[in-house]
């Protein structure tokens, strides 16, 4: 059991300054996503495109904004557990026990909720003869590769993964490529890869097809796929993998008792505090009369959400209003020497 | 102002005025038009405001897809050839009867 002021749920931005604040009004947190890495939307979403809108950062990506609120949060040395979902909070006196997937267990005053809007899941094919062989033999990801030596796979997609994959796989594999269109819109260094090994025979790339049913008695056989004007194709394979990117749900957070509007968390814009004492939320998954889904705004609320837990982590004590410039206290937190 | 239909999966049909310069997928929300979730907000980056425009005339009539537009229909749910991001397509007076239809689910 880790014991801590607040479990932050979501580390995007939003997340990560609330983490700031927190550690600047002397709080502990620990963060919590379900992604394997730190950034949320911004690194999953858009990682190169451009942000114009972050005061007095007139321009930077995704990547570049994550990658310096990590760096403005490292004196905390706060704790990350990524690739882990929140499954489970339950309320114990005073406090928060907050169960993951992969079975930690936290106790906290606090939980701050920066969600997004969920967590980010596979998507899936459309296709109702898929769900008997997920996880066996229709994926959606690459956990060892070893199991596809040997074996026939069809792999459908045309973005980095799907062309990653079919490249690294056609080493020890059969591999067939099936996209919907002709264009890939992988890294073009990956595309011309594609093309040669396409042109050696080493990968058969189909386009202009997708996926129309799996068949299989037991264990998986082959797959139908379909042209554009509806001709079905049958080929045999061991395994057929999709790769068509992240989908948001809100998952377990639907479960925790909160009032939902639709799939937003309504809350106070006082302290961003829900329906129940001690979980705030804040970022795109909050809503408010007025509420922008910027990342400023993120930001905002996560400065108030971080002294709304300070009345649940430190009752005892009062929170007086400090200033980076002016706090000697604060400026020892941060480990400034002056 | 332009009248729209959006038709949804099970065929519940919604008809709304949407002002000039909002998008099919704002105009849609605003009307708490079940059937397009748009969790990015409009930015073209996670395509589940995914929609079919099923009468052929319509889809030529529409503003082209701009760049970025098909590479995030490949990883809509079940995209077609009919198939369009509604959060790139704004609305003018020339979009008066359009009709869109929602796919099963949005992911």
């Amino acid at each position: 059991m880790i014991k801590t002021d607040v479990v932050i749920i979501g580390a995007g931005p939003t997340g990560l300054f609330c983490a700031h604040q927190i550690g600047i009004i002397g709080l502990k947190c620990e963060l919590v996503d379900n992604l394997d890495k730190i950034g949320g939307q911004c690194i999953e979403l858009y990682p190169d495109k451009p942000i114009y809108d972050i005061p007095a950062v007139p321009e930077c990506t995704g990547e570049e904004l994550t990658n310096n609120l990590v760096q403005q949060i490292k004196p905390f040395n706060f704790n990350f557990h990524l690739s882990d979902r929140v499954q489970e909070l339950k309320n114990n006196n005073d406090k928060w026990i907050v169960k993951t997937l992969s079975g930690k267990e936290f106790e906290a005053y606090n939980v701050v909720i920066a969600g997004g809007v969920g967590s980010f899941e596979p998507r899936k094919f459309p296709i109702k003869s898929a769900e008997k062989f997920d996880g066996k033999s229709v994926l959606y990801s690459v956990k060892d590769k070893n199991i596809f030596k040997d074996k026939s796979l069809v792999i459908f997609g045309g973005g980095d993964s799907a062309l990653d994959w079919a490249i690294e796989l056609s080493n020890s594999s059969k591999v067939t490529l099936v996209h919907r269109r002709d264009e890939f819109r992988g890294a073009p260094a990956s595309v011309q890869k594609i093309k040669e090994l396409n042109d050696k025979n080493v990968i058969d790339v189909i386009t202009k097809h997708s996926i129309e049913e799996v068949k299989g008695n037991g264990s998986l056989e082959s797959v139908d796929i379909k042209s554009e004007s509806g001709e079905i194709k049958n080929i045999k394979t061991d395994y057929v993998l999709g790769f068509f990117g992240l989908i948001m749900k809100l998952g377990p957070i639907a479960d925790w008792g909160l009032n939902l509007d639709k799939k937003t968390i309504p809350v106070n814009t006082e302290n961003f505090e829900t329906n129940k004492k001690g979980i705030f939320a804040i970022g795109d998954i909050c809503s408010y009369p007025g509420k922008l889904k910027l990342i400023l705004s993120g930001f905002h609320e996560g400065a108030l959400a971080a002294r709304g837990c300070f009345r649940y982590a430190r009752p005892d004590e009062k929170y007086r209003f400090e200033f980076t410039t002016a706090s000697s206290t604060i400026k020892d937190r941060l480990g400034i020497k002056e | 102002m332009a009248n729209i239909k959006y038709i949804e999966f099970n065929g519940k049909e919604h008809k709304v005025n949407v002002p000039n310069g909002l998008s099919v997928m704002e105009g849609a929300v605003q009307n708490n038009i079940p059937g397009i979730d748009a969790d990015c907000g409009g930015g073209m980056s996670c395509a589940t405001c995914h929609v079919y425009i099923n009468d052929d005339e319509w889809f030529k009539k529409l503003p082209k897809k701009e760049m970025g537009e098909d590479d995030m229909l490949d990883q809509a749910y079940d995209p077609k050839l009919n198939s369009r991001l509604s959060c790139q397509i704004i609305v003018s007076e020339e979009l008066d009867g359009l009709v869109v239809q929602l796919p099963e689910k949005q992911g």
